[in-house]
């Protein structure tokens, strides 16, 4: 009996391709794992088993025939994934963690989910999700909570806790998560996995239900970078159902074994490695630092002197956002519908009960910002700061090919952690926010465990559309570092 | 920046947001102690500054002006709280 551990997504796939497992068994493990684990984890909203098997016959079907044709297999053929709850996939009802959008089933595939069931994925469920991608522990859930596998009393982060959850629990190999402030960042790091999130526009935004849409991106969060290569590739690309996406073919193949990073410049910005910062976290980072070091890169102190200020400039611009863009939750076309008394109350009603407390208080923080006498001082200032902010990654990118940085201040906090303060929880984001705000790549991947057992990470920034660099440089760390084959004992 | 009570039902009202008199109290509270912290950024100078507000260069992009099958009528209408006639269905507008 194969470990569900040692299926990871390219393991998976030689043993797809070399014929000594079908899709079918393949998924099979997969749900059975699900099965077994998935109630004390909770990393899905909906998971879709019947699906799941379906899609597998079709591959292992497409397999045959292609075969007997001689035709190219698709490079994804059979690999189960989990995706993200705020992701349409055609017909599977996407619910964004919210009650507004309990029985919403949408009728097309997300340009990311659809380019990835072309190379043939298949689909093992959708996974929980902080209310609309708003928050950075998956509390704010409608559908419950999930817990971090290496701590069940502790949370995954957030938002795409359930997703970062799933790869840790090894339910798939890799799981699609989206990264408006930190979301597929932050609750990798919390979960010990790696996660990806691209420069804005190289990933389709078509089918991502908007948060914040100059932020939102969509990235993969699997156990290791190359992994993350491998599904990143495919689902990069200019899409014309998205005019913010971008016409920029990818280069060769960055996670290559022997490739060297000597030479490479890696800055370390004295800005996030500030008090209050776990001293742990610190430790571990610094010590991926002269990890890299060693290797052969060239390591510089850099400065991003507005760092400070990427926390509220995010608390501004993308609550602005949120607001236009849940605007379209009214009750009309799809979605909760209070009352059918008049026009205002089904719409105020429909809102009131279906959004959360996070949504409502971010939807109403950004109509603050954005409203008559106020939109000078609040969303106009916010968008000249991050400008400011923007100019501190040029000017660091002049000098160095990556930055280096932890990629949040702590290790999984305890479930109710934060309790009901939500600036607590606000700067959980605040080592992740400027790489949305600036629209650079990230990547995070793990560094080590703290004292408690509880995994911490590190996260390399690039310039726009620098993500091969990136890939190269934490695929040549994981060559040298075991962090990421660690398993949480469930 | 100290919201009052009536600010925040303002507020609400422009979101189109039905709060409860708990909520409003909690909202008045925490929206203050948030735009206090927000406040930071009244302390840059930004004069000449100007505003980002999308992060790569502004393109165009223009495709062939071809027809093609889009979501039917049926499909559009799926997600509906109310449909009649092939149409989405709303309380009166217009007493």
């Amino acid at each position: 009996m194969i470990s569900n551990d040692a299926l990871n997504v390219q393991s998976s796939l030689s043993r797809l391709n070399s014929g000594e497992m079908s899709s079918v068994e393949l998924t099979e493990i997969f749900l059975k794992r699900i099965e077994e684990h998935e109630p004390r984890v909770h990393a899905f909203i909906t998971a879709t088993p019947d699906l799941a098997r379906k899609m597998a016959e079709e591959a292992d079907q497409k397999r045959a025939d292609y075969r007997k044709l001689e035709k190219k297999i698709p490079p994804l053929l059979g690999l189960p994934i989990a995706v993200k709850d705020v992701l349409c996939v055609d017909g599977v009802r996407a619910t964004c963690g919210s009650k507004i959008l309990e029985d919403f089933k949408p009728p097309f595939n997300a340009t990311a989910v659809q380019k990835l069931i072309d190379a043939g994925v298949v689909i093992l469920g959708k996974t929980n999700t902080d209310e609309f991608a708003m928050g950075s522990s998956t509390e704010n859930s409608a559908y419950g909570v999930t817990h971090n596998p290496w701590d069940l009393e502790s949370v995954p982060g957030g938002s795409s806790g359930g997703s970062a959850a799933a790869v840790a629990a090894s339910f798939a190999p890799a799981a699609l998560g989206t990264d408006t402030g930190g979301s597929v960042r932050q609750p990798a790091s919390f979960c010990g996995v790696s996660g990806i999130k691209p420069t804005y526009g190289r990933v389709s935004r078509y089918g991502l239900i908007a948060y914040g849409s100059s932020l939102d991106s969509a990235g993969v969060i699997a156990r290791s970078i190359a992994d993350i290569e491998t599904l990143f590739r495919l689902m990069a690309g200019f899409d014309e159902k998205d005019a913010t996406s971008v016409d920029k073919p990818i280069p060769e193949k960055a996670c290559v074994a022997d490739m060297s990073i000597k030479g490479m410049r890696i800055g370390v910005p004295e800005e996030y490695f500030i008090d209050g910062i776990q001293l742990e976290v610190e430790q571990k980072v610094r010590a991926a630092i002269a990890e890299f070091e060693s290797m052969g890169a060239e390591v510089q102190p850099v400065s991003l002197p507005h760092t400070e200020y990427a926390l509220p400039v995010y608390y501004l611009i993308a609550p602005a956002e949120a607001s236009a863009n849940l605007a379209r939750y009214d009750g009309v076309r799809f979605g909760l519908r209070a009352t059918d008394d008049d026009m205002l109350r089904m719409f105020t009603q429909s809102r009131g009960a279906g959004f959360g407390q996070e949504v409502k208080r971010r939807i109403m923080l950004g109509t603050y910002a954005l409203s008559a006498g106020y939109y000078d001082a609040y969303y106009g200032q916010a968008q000249k700061v991050r400008t400011l902010i923007k100019r501190d990654f040029d000017r660091a990118f002049a000098s160095v090919d990556a930055i280096a940085a932890p990629v949040a201040p702590t290790t999984a906090f305890k479930i109710g952690g934060h309790g009901d303060d939500p600036l607590a929880m606000y700067l959980e984001d605040v080592f992740t926010l400027p790489a949305n705000l600036a629209g650079i790549p990230a990547l995070a991947f793990p560094v080590g465990f703290d004292s408690e057992g509880l995994p911490v990470g590190m996260q390399l920034m690039g310039g726009h559309f620098h993500e091969q660099l990136l890939l190269q440089l934490g695929h040549a760390y994981q060559q040298e570092t075991d962090y990421h084959m660690q398993f949480p004992a469930l | 920046m100290s919201l009052t009570l009536q600010d925040v039902e303002h507020i609400a009202l422009l979101a189109r947001l039905e709060l409860t008199d708990e909520e409003k109290k909690q909202y008045q509270q925490q929206l203050s102690d948030i735009l206090d912290h927000v406040a930071k950024l009244q302390e840059l100078d930004t004069a000449g500054i100007s505003p980002t507000s999308r992060i790569l260069s502004a393109r165009s992009y223009l495709r062939e002006d071809i027809t093609a099958q889009g979501l039917t009528t049926q499909k559009s209408l799926e997600n509906a709280p109310s449909v009649e006639s092939d149409q989405f269905k709303v309380p009166p507008v217009l007493e």
